[in-house]
C-alpha cells in the first residue's frame, strides 16, 4: 500500500473538522428531544447524502480538480458532517424508552430518504452537465 | 471551549476513517465496500458504550462532544455510505447493494446495543 500523504491527511482532518461544527452547530440550533423523532441528524445526513451525490459526479465524472479537493470535501466536510453512529445511538435510545416503532421508522426513513437524495443528486448533475455539454 | 473538544475529535476522526478505509480495502480488494462498513461499526459500538455509560454512571460533557460529537460521529459517515451504496446498484451488484444497506443498519444497531452492554458490565 502506498504513503498517504501528509498534506491529504491535513484537508481531511481540517475539512473534517468543519462538517463536524456544521453538524455541532445544527444540533445547537435545532435540539430534538430523547423521545421524539431524530429530525435533525434525519436532515443532516439527508442533505449530506444529496450534497456528497453532486460533488462526486463532478469530480469524478466530469471536472478535472486538484487532487485534494476530494479529499477535502468529500472525505472531510460531507463525510464528517454525516453519521451514521448518532443515527444508529438515536434509534437505541428510542427503543431504550420505549419508542420501538418511532425507531423503526426513523431508521427505514433515514436509509430510504438518502438513498433517493444521493441518487437524485446524481442524476440531476449528469443531467445539468450533460446538457452543458451539448450545448 | 465545546467547539475546541468538537473539532479535537473531528481531527482524529476524520483522517482515521480514510486511514481505515484504505488499509481495509486494500486486504479485501472488492465490490463491497467493506472499509465504510468497518469505520461505521466501530464508531457505532464506540458511541453506544458511551451512551451506555451515560446511562448509568455520570460522563462529562466534554467526554461527550470529544469522543461522542467530535470522534465517534466524524469517524463514521453516511454519506459516503448512501453514496457506496448507490454505485453498487448502478453497476449491476444490485444484491450488494441491498445487502450493504440491510446489514449496515442492522449490525450498526447491534454495535451500539453492544457497545452499551459491555460497557455496563464494567459500570
Amino acid at each position: 500500500m502506498t504513503k498517504v500523504p501528509a498534506s491529504t491527511l491535513a484537508v481531511i482532518a481540517a475539512g473534517g473538522a468543519i462538517g463536524a461544527c456544521a453538524r455541532y452547530g445544527a444540533t445547537l440550533l435545532w435540539p430534538t428531544g430523547a423521545t421524539a423523532f431524530p429530525w435533525t441528524t434525519f436532515a443532516i445526513n439527508i442533505t449530506g447524502s444529496a450534497l456528497l451525490g453532486v460533488v462526486l459526479v463532478l469530480i469524478i465524472e466530469r471536472a478535472t480538480v486538484h487532487p485534494l479537493v476530494r479529499p477535502f470535501v468529500g472525505t472531510g466536510i460531507i463525510g464528517g458532517y454525516t453519521t451514521f453512529s448518532t443515527y444508529a445511538v438515536d434509534a437505541q435510545r428510542l427503543i431504550g424508552n420505549g419508542h420501538a416503532l418511532t425507531a423503526l421508522v426513523y431508521l427505514t426513513a433515514t436509509l430510504l430518504t438518502a438513498l433517493a437524495a444521493v441518487w437524485a443528486a446524481a442524476a440531476l448533475t449528469r443531467a445539468a452537465l450533460g446538457r452543458k455539454d451539448h450545448a | 471551549m465545546n467547539w475546541l473538544l468538537v473539532i479535537a475529535g473531528a481531527v482524529i476522526g476524520a483522517p482515521l476513517r480514510y486511514l481505515t478505509d484504505r488499509a481495509v480495502q486494500a486486504r479485501h480488494g472488492g465490490a463491497f465496500p467493506w472499509g465504510t462498513f468497518t469505520v461505521n461499526m466501530i464508531a457505532c459500538s464506540v458511541l453506544g458504550g458511551l451512551a451506555g455509560a451515560a446511562s448509568s454512571a455520570v460522563v462529562p460533557q466534554w467526554v461527550q462532544l470529544f469522543l461522542g460529537t467530535g470522534f465517534c460521529a466524524t469517524l463514521s459517515t453516511y454519506s459516503t455510505f448512501s453514496y457506496e451504496t448507490l454505485r453498487l446498484a448502478e453497476t449491476g451488484a444490485k444484491l450488494y447493494a441491498v445487502a450493504n444497506a440491510v446489514i449496515s443498519v442492522v449490525a450498526g444497531l447491534g454495535g451500539a446495543f453492544l457497545g452499551g452492554a459491555v460497557v455496563q458490565l464494567f459500570l
